[in-house]
């Protein structure tokens, strides 16, 4: 089984994710096992070694988090993944990554809390953890994959944007597609995005590097801290810089958002009703809204493949073509709200799908939502 | 020839944060001094720290330097070296930054006997955060969180990393460079885990509480309770109360290096790799000629 494969493939999600980023490049795994995440952990400690690159099962979720970045800094393409509880722990050194802009991939099989929760069970309740779960000012790029085939190339992306933006990139999956095998054909280098040692990203380093943007023992001699810095890299409490050092790991993301976002659109063109998703309820939409246009009902699909930075513009738009949006998520509305923000007070009906008990939404508790939303219409 | 301090240090950084008269400033000394002495090239170093009074050192000293998070510089320091296992990686740390928050690290790292230098600046205090008591704060000192006396048994950091699996553990004072120098030396040209804890002074956090608030005095304190190790062993008990010993105390090369360890593991996972491969080959080609050759993946 190689990684360069261009054949067909049936592995399960937390396999492909480890498969994916050793195709981005990815020679450094730094994690502390946590279900439903520890199958990447597993398969990168038999394959990383395979190729040169370096395998660590540190002392907790911190320390994998920290060793992540030190590996980063050292050249590494490095990637750690976790679940639930492990989130939190690797929070504040997630915020360090941010602030010392190195780059690095964090995936969250998320699972039911809050704390331990239910370890075995899927849930999408850490997707604003994911935003706002590091203190102080920030933005993230945090990727939301549901099919075998996106699991894939998203991770690959992953990479990408975090060398791209300097920046963590989250990918946020869930138990269901951590854990669900099936066939894919795996994408060939043209369809996936850009796969390239640091190097080829320092031509961007003017717009989306605020330190200096090699790595050590390049000779260099840089600084890196989690300090409020220079450009040069060393500490500043000079009101303007740190303003303006705070406006650039903002805008950096947020002004590229555009070239960020990835939707899947289904059915939308002439659809009087939404359903917006992302990850694992996006399959149960799909089937739902099948059934419903057998019936004549006209609703589509909006499912976010980014959750963050968020597609407020597209949301909007979309709110403005259609007279219900329904929201089917594995938490109490977090979506939702971020759909009713993006609305702005839009007279739209909005409705929740929400489900918490750690079992998938089915197709048809978003049709009996759909059939309702029709009849009121 | 007198010691080029230029070359290893930013000038530009300077003023430095620390107060008049810390003990960190002869630490730092000595160390870039036996880095010096080692013959290291500073672009092959990585000197790594966490948060603290002690943990601003990095900023001063021309190499590629890491100021991290509170208690998890050994966590970066440990991916750095991974990711470059060629390379010099050297931590600095408080007492608390080490021993307290980083506590979990530093006895893992020790185990793992990764080849990473850990040097400690222990003034038994927390200086960055104004005085609260740390691990290692004695017993009955005063703190800003601890104005009746503080009533916490401290950690003897050396006896702690020993028994974690560090290979070379050694302890020295600000009241002799020239000593201190020579075991950071050995520190450094060991091969796994060294630890260095200096006995440090902080006359602004600890010394203003516990009647030294001079930092030379606080010095010559600190230096008079050192005990040779050659002498240690032949104290009292009694005599030994807030004594301490110095010297290489723990010395050792029988223990695997944790990167040779690794390295040696994927170069037989690669071996393997070949091993499969050519096993794959040979039965390919004692397949009839008629047959497609290369079925192995999963067709549709
Ligand atoms: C997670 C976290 N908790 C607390 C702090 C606050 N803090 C900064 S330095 C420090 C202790 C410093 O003491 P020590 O490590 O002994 O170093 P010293 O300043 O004495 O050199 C603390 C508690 C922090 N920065 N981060
Ligand atoms: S507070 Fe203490 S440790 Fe910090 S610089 Fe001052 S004397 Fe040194």
């Amino acid at each position: 089984m190689s990684g360069n494969t261009n054949g067909r493939v049936f592995w399960a999600g937390n396999e492909i994710i480890a498969e994916a980023a050793l195709r981005a490049g990815c020679n450094f795994y730094g994690g502390y096992p946590i279900t439903p995440s520890s199958e990447i952990a597993a398969h990168l400690s038999l394959r990383l070694p395979q190729v040169g690159g370096a395998f660590i099962q540190m002392e907790d979720e911190i320390a994998a988090m920290g060793a992540v970045i030190g590996a980063a800094l050292g050249g590494a393409k490095a990637l750690t993944a976790t679940s639930g509880p492990g989130f939190s722990l690797k929070q504040e050194n997630i915020g360090y990554a941010v602030m010392s802009e190195t780059p690095c991939v964090i995936v969250n099989v998320q699972r039911g809390g809050p704390s331990t929760g239910l370890p075995t069970a899927p849930a999408q309740s850490d997707i604003m953890q994911a935003r706002w779960g590091t203190h102080g000012d920030h933005s993230i790029i945090c990727l939301t994959p549901l099919y075998p085939r996106e699991v894939y190339s998203e991770t690959v992306r992953a990479f990408h944007l975090s060398e791209m933006y300097r920046t963590p990139v989250i990918i946020m999956i869930d138990e269901i597609i951590g854990h669900t095998t099936e066939s894919f054909a795996v994408p060939s280098d043209s369809e996936l995005a850009p796969i390239q040692p640091r190097s080829w990203y320092e031509k961007h380093a003017a717009q989306n590097s605020w330190r200096p943007f090699h790595d050590f023992y390049q000779g260099k001699h840089i600084h890196i801290t989690g300090l409020s810095h220079t450009q040069k890299g060393f500490a500043t409490t000079q009101p303007e810089v740190v303003h303006a050092s705070l406006m650039h790991l903002v805008n950096k993301i947020e002004d590229d958002q555009p070239k960020i976002e990835l939707n899947e659109e289904y059915m939308l063109d002439d659809a009087e009703i939404a359903v917006v998703s992302f990850g694992s309820p996006g399959r149960a939409a799909r089937a739902a809204i099948d059934q419903a246009r057998k019936q004549g009902i006209k609703v589509g699909s909006f499912r976010l493949l980014t959750f963050w930075p968020f597609p407020t513009a597209r949301v909007r738009k979309l709110v403005d073509d259609v007279k219900a949006v329904i929201v089917p998520e594995m938490n109490m509305g977090m979506l939702r709200g971020e759909v009713e923000r993006a609305a702005m007070r839009r007279d739209v009906q909005l409705v929740g799908v929400n489900r918490m008990g750690g079992v998938p939404i089915e197709p048809q508790e978003i049709l009996d939502a759909i059939m309702e939303v029709k009849r009121g219409l | 020839m007198a010691f080029d301090y230029a070359t290893w240090l930013r000038p530009e950084m300077m003023p430095h944060i620390w107060c008049p008269g810390c003990g960190i400033g002869i630490v730092l000394k000595s160390l870039v001094r036996s880095m010096d002495a080692c013959g290291w090239d500073q672009d092959t170093i990585g000197f790594v720290s966490g948060i603290g009074c002690t943990s601003r050192a990095p900023g001063y000293v021309d190499m590629n330097t890491l100021h991290t998070t509170h208690g998890r510089a050994l966590t970066f320091a440990t991916g750095l070296k991974m990711a470059k296992p060629s390379s010099n990686v050297v931590v600095m740390a408080g007492d608390g930054d080490s021993a307290a928050i980083g506590g979990n690290h530093l006895i893992h790292a020790c185990r793992r006997n990764i080849d990473i230098t850990l040097i400690i600046v222990n003034n038994e205090i927390y200086g960055m955060t104004g005085g609260q008591f740390s691990p290692t704060t004695p017993t009955g000192s005063r703190a800003a969180t601890a104005p009746y006396g503080n009533i916490d048994p401290g950690f003897d950091l050396c006896n702690l990393t020993i028994a974690a699996g560090a290979t070379y553990v050694a302890r020295g004072h600000v009241g002799n460079g020239v000593f201190l120098e020579r075991l950071i030396k050995g520190a450094l040209q060991h091969k796994g885990f060294s630890v260095v804890e200096v006995m440090s002074n902080c006359h602004t956090q600890f010394g203003r509480r516990n009647k030294h608030p001079d930092p030379s005095e606080l010095v010559t304190f600190i230096a008079s309770n050192a005990v040779a190790l050659s002498q240690w062993n032949k104290l009292t008990d009694e005599e030994k109360e807030g004594k301490y010993p110095i010297g290489v105390l723990h010395k050792v090369a029988n223990r695997p290096e944790y990167c040779e360890s690794y390295h040696r593991m994927s170069e037989h996972a690669q071996q393997r790799v070949r091993d499969a491969a050519r096993k794959i080959a040979e039965a390919e080609s004692m397949k009839p000629k008629t047959e497609p050759a290369g079925g192995h993946q999963i067709e549709d």
